[in-house]
C-alpha cells in the first residue's frame, strides 16, 4: 500500500493524467495504434549555417544571422554563433534560411506520377461516406513528386483523399524523406485528419450513383453520417466509462474516424470554396460540436475572412487558380491576404498539385505582388508563416516544426536568395537536421526506384 | 491654309478622342527584338502603331506623355495557346467550344479528321477570361483545338475585344500520342498511318472509296493548308522523330506543342527549324510519353538552336497569367533573360506567322505595351499600366471588382450594394 502511494505521488509530480487513472480498476492495455510510424531521423554531425537571412516563421527576420542545427533539432539561432567542434559550417551570406515548407495539401503518392489508372488510388469513389478508408493505405512511395517537392524546400506535407465524397477518409502527414515504405516517412506523433468535401464533387460524382445529387442532399449526408457516429462513441464511452465490462461494441471503422473527429483526436480539413457553404459547414461543426481546422481551396474565403479568423478556421488557398468550375469562379488573387488580414486569420499557402508544390514559396510571391497593388504591404518574414508555422499549425504539428526556434526539428531550407521569387532556388534541405537535398550535388538528390533505368531521363 | 490647319486639328482631335497616340517617356524598354533591352528610351505612338523607339524623343503636337520612371516596358504578352473566349467554366460542358468531338458519323473515320473545323468561330471576347488574362500583362493568344487526331484550326487573337482574328494563314493542330489513341485502332503508330491517308486524300484530283475526310476537308486541307504551320501535340522522343519525318516528307512546315522530351532531339528541331511550345515549368515523369520531362528543356533546347515559346501545361485559359512565372523559371534554370521574354512574345508571334503585327517592340508594329513594377519574368511584379494598339487599357477585371468590393468599408447595405 505503501508503495502504491509512493508511485501514485511520483506520478502525480510528473505527469497529470494518470492521478484520475488510481481511482479506477485498471483498464485492459490498449492494443498499440496500427499502422505506426517507422521513422528514423537520419543522424548527422551539426551544422552551423553562417550569416544568412532567416525567416524564422514567427514573423521575424534576423539579418547576418546563424543558425545551429544539432542532434537534429535547431539548438539555436543568432549571431557568431561558435560551431561545435564537429559541425559541418556553411557560410551563407547572401543566402536566405527558411523553416522547411509544409503542404497542408497534397496527393503526392495517391495520385502518383505517371497519371495511370493502375496508381490513382485517391479517391474511394464507391460510396458518399468512406470515413473508414485511410490515404496512407494507398501511398506508393515511389512516386517521383516527392523528390521535386524537396527540391522546392518541402519537408512535411499532408497527404489527403480526394474531394469525390462528401467523408473521404483519413490523411496522413508525412515527412518527405525517401522511403521504401509509407510508414517509414510518416510524421512521427502527428494526428491524422479527415478529409470532408462540399458542392459540386460529392453530387457530381454522386449524382447519378444514388445520391446525393444536390447540395442538400450533401448536408443531409454529413448529418447523418455525424449523427451515427455520436451514437457509436456513446456507446463506447460507456463501455469504457464502465471499466470495459462485458462485450465490447462492435468496431465499426468509418465510425472510429467520425468518432475520433467528435472525441477532437482526428482534426479536420474540408474541401470548400463558396463562402456561403463554408458558412453551413460551421454550423454543422456546431451541431456536432467539432472544430473545423482548415478550409481548403477556399476561393471565396475572402468573403468572410473575419469569420473565419473568429472561429479559428485556416483557410489553406490558392495564389490565383480559378474557373474550372463555378464554385471556383470568384476567386481574387488577394484570397489569401485577405483571409490573412483579420486579427488571428490564419491563411495558409496550399497546392493541391504535384507541379504547385514544387513552387509555393513562388506562389506566395504573388499573393505579395498582388497584394501591393491595393497598397496591403506584406512583408517576406510575414509570408513565410503562410508556408510553415500556420501550415503546422492546421496540422497540428507546431509544437514539433514549421518554425526556426530553438528545440523543434531541424527542417530547414537554405535558399539561394529571397524565396519570393520566380528565380529562387531551394539549395540544401535539412529534414531532422540531415542534409536530404542539396542542388549542387547529384549525389544528395534522391530517385525513386521508378526511374531507374530509364534511358528518356535526363 | 486656315481650313487645312483646321482639318489637321480635327485629325489631332479625332486621334486623341480614340486615344492611340501616346509619348511613353524615360522607360526600360525590353523590345523583344534585336535591339535587346533599352534603358532611359522613350516610345512614341500614334495611331495605335510604334513610330519612334529612342532618347529624349520629341512630342509631335501635345500627344498624351507617360513618364515611366525607368520601369520595364514589354510588348503586350502571348497567353500560349489557350481555349480563351472559347471556355468559360470548364466544367460546365454549355460555356466550352474548343474542341470537336463528333459522335456520329458514317464512318466514324471522318470524325477524326475535320480540317475544315475553324474553332475561332466560337470565340466570345466579351468572355470574363480576357480581361483578367490583361490584368496579367497579356494581350495575345492563339487558340488551340484538340478534338481529333487532326483537330481543325486554331486562331491568333488579339485581347482587345475585337471578334476577328489577326490575318494569317490558318494555323491547323494535330494530336499525336496516348491521347488520341482511341481514335487510332489503339496504335499510335496508325496516327501516321491516318494522318498520311488524310494528305493523300487531300492531294489526289479525286476521292477513293476509303474516305477520311469531307469534300469540304479536302479542299481546305489541300488548298490552303499545305503552306500552313502545323501545330503538332506530342511529347514522346520517338513520337517527335515521326513527325519530323511526316513533315519532311509533306513539305509542311510544323511546331511541337508539349514536347516534353524535345531536348533530346534538339538538333534535329534545330536544323529542321522547327518552333516548340513548352511548358518550363514541367518536371514530372506525368506520363510515359514524359519520362524525360525536365525543367531544362527551354535551356536544352535554346543553345541547340531551337526557337523554344511558352505554354502553361495546367489550366492554360483562366491561369493564362501563369505565363511569365513560366517564362521566368525556365531563366531560373539557364535560359538567357533575353530569350525568356522572347518565348511569351517574339518567340510565339513568328512561330504563329504575326509577327508583323505584335510579340515585339518596334517601330511599325501594334503599340501593344505594358508597363510593369519590375522585371516582368519574376512573380514578384506586377503590370501598372497596357496599351492596346496605342489606346490605355484599364487594368480592370471580374477579379478586381470582386476584391474592391469585399475591400469597401462595410454598410448598413449587405455588399450586392457596392459597385
Amino acid at each position: 500500500m505503501k508503495k502504491m502511494i509512493i508511485a501514485a505521488a511520483v506520478c502525480a509530480a510528473l505527469c497529470i493524467v494518470p492521478v484520475q487513472a488510481k481511482k479506477k480498476p485498471e483498464p485492459e492495455p490498449k492494443k498499440p495504434a496500427p499502422f505506426a510510424s517507422t521513422y528514423q531521423a537520419i543522424s548527422s554531425a551539426p551544422v552551423l549555417i553562417q550569416h544568412a537571412t532567416l525567416l524564422t516563421g514567427t514573423g521575424e527576420r534576423l539579418d547576418d544571422a546563424d543558425i545551429l542545427l544539432q542532434d537534429g533539432k535547431i539548438q539555436a539561432l543568432g549571431k557568431n554563433l561558435s560551431p561545435p567542434s564537429n559541425a559541418v559550417v556553411i557560410d551563407a551570406t547572401g543566402k536566405w534560411v527558411t523553416p522547411g515548407i509544409i503542404d497542408v495539401h497534397s496527393h503526392l503518392g495517391v495520385y502518383a506520377s505517371p497519371g495511370i489508372d493502375a496508381i490513382s488510388d485517391g479517391n474511394e469513389a464507391t460510396s458518399p461516406v468512406t470515413a473508414h478508408v485511410w490515404a496512407e493505405h494507398s501511398l506508393w512511395p515511389q512516386d517521383a513528386g516527392f523528390a521535386k517537392a524537396l527540391a522546392g524546400g518541402v519537408t512535411s506535407m499532408q497527404i489527403l483523399p480526394g474531394s469525390a465524397n462528401l467523408v473521404g477518409g483519413r490523411s496522413v502527414i508525412i515527412k518527405n524523406v525517401a522511403a521504401t515504405t509509407y510508414q517509414a516517412m510518416k510524421f512521427p506523433g502527428a494526428p491524422q485528419g479527415i478529409k470532408m468535401a462540399c458542392g459540386e464533387n460529392p453530387k457530381r460524382v454522386y449524382g447519378e450513383k444514388g445520391g446525393p445529387s444536390t447540395r442538400m442532399g450533401n448536408m443531409a449526408g454529413y448529418r447523418a453520417a455525424f449523427i451515427g457516429a455520436e451514437a457509436y462513441r456513446k456507446k463506447w464511452d460507456a463501455y469504457e466509462k464502465d471499466g470495459r465490462k462485458g462485450d465490447a461494441p462492435d468496431v465499426d471503422l468509418a465510425n472510429e474516424t467520425l468518432a475520433g473527429v467528435l472525441r477532437g483526436d482526428i482534426f479536420v480539413n474540408i474541401h470548400c470554396y463558396r463562402s456561403d457553404e463554408m458558412a453551413a459547414m460551421i454550423d454543422l461543426s456546431k451541431e456536432f460540436g467539432f472544430q473545423i481546422s482548415s478550409f481548403h481551396h477556399g476561393v471565396e474565403a475572402y468573403k468572410i475572412a473575419d469569420v473565419l479568423a473568429h472561429e479559428n478556421i485556416c483557410g489553406a488557398l490558392w495564389a490565383d487558380w480559378w474557373g474550372f468550375k463555378l464554385e471556383a469562379f470568384d476567386a481574387i488573387e488577394e484570397n489569401i491576404a485577405l483571409v490573412d488580414k483579420p486579427e488571428g486569420g490564419c491563411a495558409i499557402v496550399h497546392s493541391d498539385s504535384a507541379e504547385g508544390i514544387q513552387r509555393l514559396n513562388q506562389e506566395a510571391a504573388k499573393v505579395i505582388a498582388t497584394s501591393a497593388r491595393v497598397n496591403i504591404n506584406i512583408t517576406p518574414e510575414h509570408a513565410i508563416k503562410w508556408l510553415t508555422s500556420n501550415a503546422a499549425k492546421a496540422l497540428h504539428i507546431d509544437k514539433q516544426t514549421g518554425s526556426l526556434e530553438a528545440g523543434k526539428m531541424a527542417d530547414v531550407v537554405i535558399w539561394n536568395g529571397t524565396p519570393f521569387s520566380s528565380y529562387a532556388k531551394a539549395e540544401q534541405v535539412f529534414i531532422d537536421g540531415a542534409l536530404l537535398y542539396d542542388r549542387n550535388n547529384k549525389a544528395l538528390q534522391p530517385k525513386v526506384d521508378f526511374l531507374i533505368g530509364q534511358e528518356a531521363q535526363p | 491654309m486656315k481650313s487645312s490647319l483646321i482639318f489637321f486639328g480635327l485629325i489631332a482631335f479625332a486621334c486623341s478622342t480614340q486615344a492611340q497616340n501616346v509619348l511613353i517617356k524615360n522607360a526600360t524598354v525590353h523590345t523583344a527584338a534585336s535591339q535587346g533591352t533599352l534603358t532611359n528610351t522613350d516610345v512614341l505612338v500614334q495611331g495605335g502603331i510604334i513610330r519612334a523607339i529612342g532618347k529624349n524623343l520629341a512630342n509631335p503636337g501635345n500627344l498624351h506623355s507617360i513618364d515611366a520612371q525607368g520601369k520595364p516596358l514589354t510588348p503586350g504578352l502571348f497567353a500560349g495557346i489557350t481555349e480563351i473566349g472559347l471556355e468559360e467554366i470548364s466544367q460546365e460542358k454549355s460555356t466550352v467550344d474548343a474542341n470537336l468531338e463528333l459522335k456520329s458519323g458514317e464512318s466514324g473515320l471522318i470524325e477524326i479528321m475535320r480540317p475544315e473545323f475553324d474553332v475561332s468561330r466560337a470565340y466570345n471576347p466579351r468572355s470574363v477570361l480576357l480581361a483578367i488574362a490583361r490584368v496579367g500583362g497579356i494581350s495575345f493568344t492563339a487558340l488551340g483545338t484538340n478534338g481529333a487526331l487532326l483537330s481543325g484550326q486554331g486562331a491568333v487573337m488579339r485581347l482587345d475585344g475585337s471578334y476577328e482574328p489577326i490575318a494569317g494563314k490558318r494555323i491547323p493542330f494535330i494530336s499525336i500520342g496516348s491521347g488520341k489513341l482511341e481514335q487510332s485502332g489503339s496504335t499510335r503508330a496508325a496516327q501516321f498511318m491516318l494522318l498520311e491517308q488524310a494528305f493523300n486524300e487531300a492531294k489526289a484530283p479525286t476521292p477513293g472509296d476509303e474516305r477520311l475526310l469531307t469534300s469540304q476537308g479536302r479542299r481546305v486541307l489541300n488548298n490552303e493548308m499545305l503552306t500552313s504551320r502545323f501545330f503538332v501535340l506530342v511529347n514522346r522522343e520517338a513520337d517527335i522523330r515521326q513527325v519530323i519525318k511526316f513533315a519532311q516528307k509533306y513539305n509542311i512546315r510544323v511546331a511541337l506543342v508539349g514536347a516534353s522530351e524535345a531536348w533530346r532531339v534538339a538538333d534535329q528541331l534545330a536544323a529542321a527549324k522547327i518552333p516548340v511550345f513548352i511548358d518550363a515549368m514541367e518536371a514530372l515523369p506525368s506520363s510515359f510519353e514524359q519520362l524525360g520531362s525536365t525543367v531544362e528543356n527551354a535551356t536544352r533546347l535554346q543553345r541547340a538552336g531551337v526557337s523554344v515559346s511558352f505554354i502553361n501545361g495546367n489550366d492554360a485559359s483562366h491561369n493564362a497569367r501563369k505565363i511569365r512565372q513560366i517564362a521566368g523559371n525556365a531563366v531560373a534554370n539557364g535560359l538567357p533573360w533575353e530569350a525568356g521574354l522572347a518565348g511569351i512574345t517574339s518567340a510565339p508571334a513568328k512561330a504563329l506567322g504575326v509577327d508583323a503585327l505584335v510579340g515585339s517592340i518596334e517601330i511599325g508594329k501594334s503599340a501593344d505595351l505594358v508597363l510593369w513594377t519590375g522585371d516582368p519574368l519574376d512573380v514578384s511584379s506586377t503590370a501598372t499600366a497596357m496599351w492596346l494598339a496605342g489606346k490605355a487599357t484599364p487594368l480592370i477585371s471580374r477579379q478586381t471588382l470582386l476584391r474592391d468590393r469585399y475591400l469597401a468599408p462595410s454598410s448598413n447595405l449587405p455588399r450586392a450594394y457596392q459597385p
